[in-house]
């Protein structure tokens, strides 16, 4: 053991405690895969979190209670007020936020560690020096992506791809540099450099950045998915230069278990990961100019009513646009009106609608819609034919038809809600601009399509009044 | 701990997080995602070790944000998963009201 690293708590009591801890994760982990015991699992996590910071409090590796209990007040504070007056829309981006913090938080340990090792005299193990670097690069990538990524939903930057010629050089360059530097330090680690690490640490940082800005928007959940994972093995790493047996275990669990989620999600998009990272969704969409004008249809709230009055089935196919308009209980009270006039009702739910996985079934559990009308894509899609209208409200790209016919759409092969297959369609939506894939979408120009431009909101409780007079 | 002991307790702990993520319903994608970026945070414990043995200013104003940072991951990840999961809860009253609407016996809308 080096005298010189900062090391963790031991003794069979903190270990135990530890023990006790990561079991307590991975059981919640466990629970939260199952919809009737999530809420107890995430607690279960909770109270595991709880265990492992209080005994390691009480430790004598404890040092500098002051700026300890700084740090959590102001950590706790932030946490709580920024979680309690987030609204249900904006929750992707405050995991992004949540995951960079956390990211950050290993990159900036890694760091003070990094600088404390290489303080004394003696010359640091690898088995230090390594995973110290591995988790200031991981953790940096995971930091200021997760930022880029939150900056995108949050419409702070641009959603759309940003991309420019020689990207994926200047990537591999960064890459390379970021490898070479930690190489020439790990053969230096007698008396390493400390600008050549910080050199490093800002080499990850523009890397974040580079990473994901040419992803869009719509893809940002895989992302954050990913870099959840990413964050995962930077704080496994932390754990192996600290000697700290609860920080390898549920660092790695977040890792693997972050993996698989990503790989779940990128399934439901039906696309690879590399694809996904490397190819910038929609950055081969139609250019402005190239964008024919086509004629739609255009009608109001009272033709919608009459439509959707005298229907014997209607699926309605949320996506973001419920979302920011907040529509959720507009469009409950509308489904409810259709209901009592004995129309059958059904939501239709994308994989992929809104910004994240089960997006769409958070808030329309939230507006009380029965868990029984909310049908996944699947067991939705071959009832469309027999459905007589389908109300498209606030999605675009996982309607968009181009998926299963135009072979060279950035979305081919996505698999979509098949509104087109429905008798009518209404697409409720602001105007005729592109999704968040950036692609027009061919569904606004068919015959059997109407468009309502409106609000989701406002749009949901016009027809549900002119539906009650009908 | 020695190094080859780490190595193991990591390979089976990769493996414990590939095999309990299994089968997830769509639905819960989200909240799970947000509960493991919750016990990341975990890593919050790597600043409580490094603050009390730092050297200088700059180190100590590292492990505050540091602290800070994972603090924020770990409440803010497991508050925003419990308000995501708490939204499910209506589902459990809504049959329970039909069942009352419906009246099929008294005895059933009773319980």
């Amino acid at each position: 053991m080096i005298p010189v690293a900062a090391l963790s708590p031991d003794g069979d009591f903190v270990t135990a405690c530890y023990i006790v801890a990561f079991s307590l994760f991975i059981f919640g982990i466990r629970q939260g895969t199952h919809p009737s015991t999530a809420r107890r699992g995430n607690m279960i996590a909770a109270v595991g979190m709880l265990i492992a910071i209080a005994i390691t409090l009480s430790t004598d590796v404890i040092g500098n209670g002051v700026l300890i209990l700084i740090g959590i007040l102001i950590g706790t504070a932030v946490g709580v007020v920024a979680s309690l007056r987030v609204q249900m829309t904006d929750m992707p981006q405050m995991v992004a936020l949540y995951n960079g913090v956390g990211g950050g938080a290993a990159a900036l340990i890694s760091w003070s560690e990094f600088r404390h090792v290489t303080a004394g005299a003696e010359s640091i193990p690898l088995d230090i020096f390594i995973p110290i670097l591995f988790s200031t690069v991981i953790g940096s990538v995971s930091f200021w992506g997760s930022n880029i990524a939150f900056g995108k939903l949050q419409a702070i930057i641009p959603s759309r791809p940003v991309q420019f010629p020689g990207q994926h050089i200047v990537n591999g360059l960064l890459l390379t540099a970021i490898l070479a530097g930690s190489i020439v330090l790990g053969i230096d680690h007698d008396s390493p450099s400390q600008g050549l690490y910080i050199g490093i640490l800002i080499a990850a940082a523009l890397l974040g950045n580079m990473f994901v800005l040419p992803i869009g928007g719509a893809d940002m959940p895989v992302v954050i998915s990913l870099l959840n994972a990413f964050t995962g093995l930077a704080a496994a790493a932390a754990g192996f230069a600290l000697d700290n047996v609860v920080l390898i275990v549920a660092g790695t669990l977040v890792g693997s278990s972050g993996t698989i989620l990503t790989l779940e999600m990128s399934r439901a998009m039906n696309r690879s990961i590399s694809n996904l990272l490397f190819s910038g969704f929609g950055a081969v969409s139609v250019a402005a100019g190239e964008r024919e004008e086509r004629p739609v249809t255009s009608i109001g709230a009272e033709d919608a009513a009459i439509k959707l009055g005298y229907a014997d089935s209607v699926v309605f196919v949320p996506g973001y646009g419920m979302a920011v308009a907040q529509a959720q209980h507009a469009v409950k009270e509308l489904a409810e009106e259709l209901q009592k006039r004995g129309i059958e009702v059904n939501f239709a739910i994308h994989p992929v609608a809104g910004r994240m996985p089960g997006h769409m079934n958070v808030l329309l559990a939230e507006a009380d819609v029965p868990y029984e009308q909310l049908k996944e894509m699947e067991e939705i899609n071959p009832e469309m034919p027999r459905t007589d209208v389908a109300v498209v409200i606030g999605a675009n790209d996982v309607t968009n038809p181009a998926a299963k016919d135009d072979p060279d759409s950035p979305i081919a092969g996505m698999p979509i809600i098949e509104v087109d297959q429905a008798r009518e369609v209404i697409v409720i939506k602001r105007s005729l601009s592109p999704g968040f894939a950036g692609i027009d979408n061919d569904l606004f120009y068919k015959d059997n399509t109407s468009m309502l431009f409106s609000d989701a909101k406002g749009a949901a409780s016009d027809i549900a009044a002119q539906v009650e007079e009908l | 701990m020695s190094l080859m002991i780490e190595i193991t307790i990591f390979v089976l702990a990769a493996f414990v997080g590939f095999e309990v993520i299994s089968k997830v319903p769509t639905t819960l994608h989200t909240p799970l995602m947000s509960q493991t970026n919750a016990i990341h945070g975990i890593v919050m414990l790597g600043g409580l070790i490094v603050i009390g043995s730092a050297d200088d200013s700059l180190e100590k104003i590292i492990g505050v944000i540091a602290i800070a940072f994972g603090t924020i991951n770990i409440v803010g990840g497991f508050m925003v998963t419990d308000r995501m999961l708490g939204m499910f809860r209506g589902r459990d009253r809504k049959p329970k009201k039909e069942a009352e609407a419906e009246t099929v016996t008294p005895g059933e809308a009773g319980q």
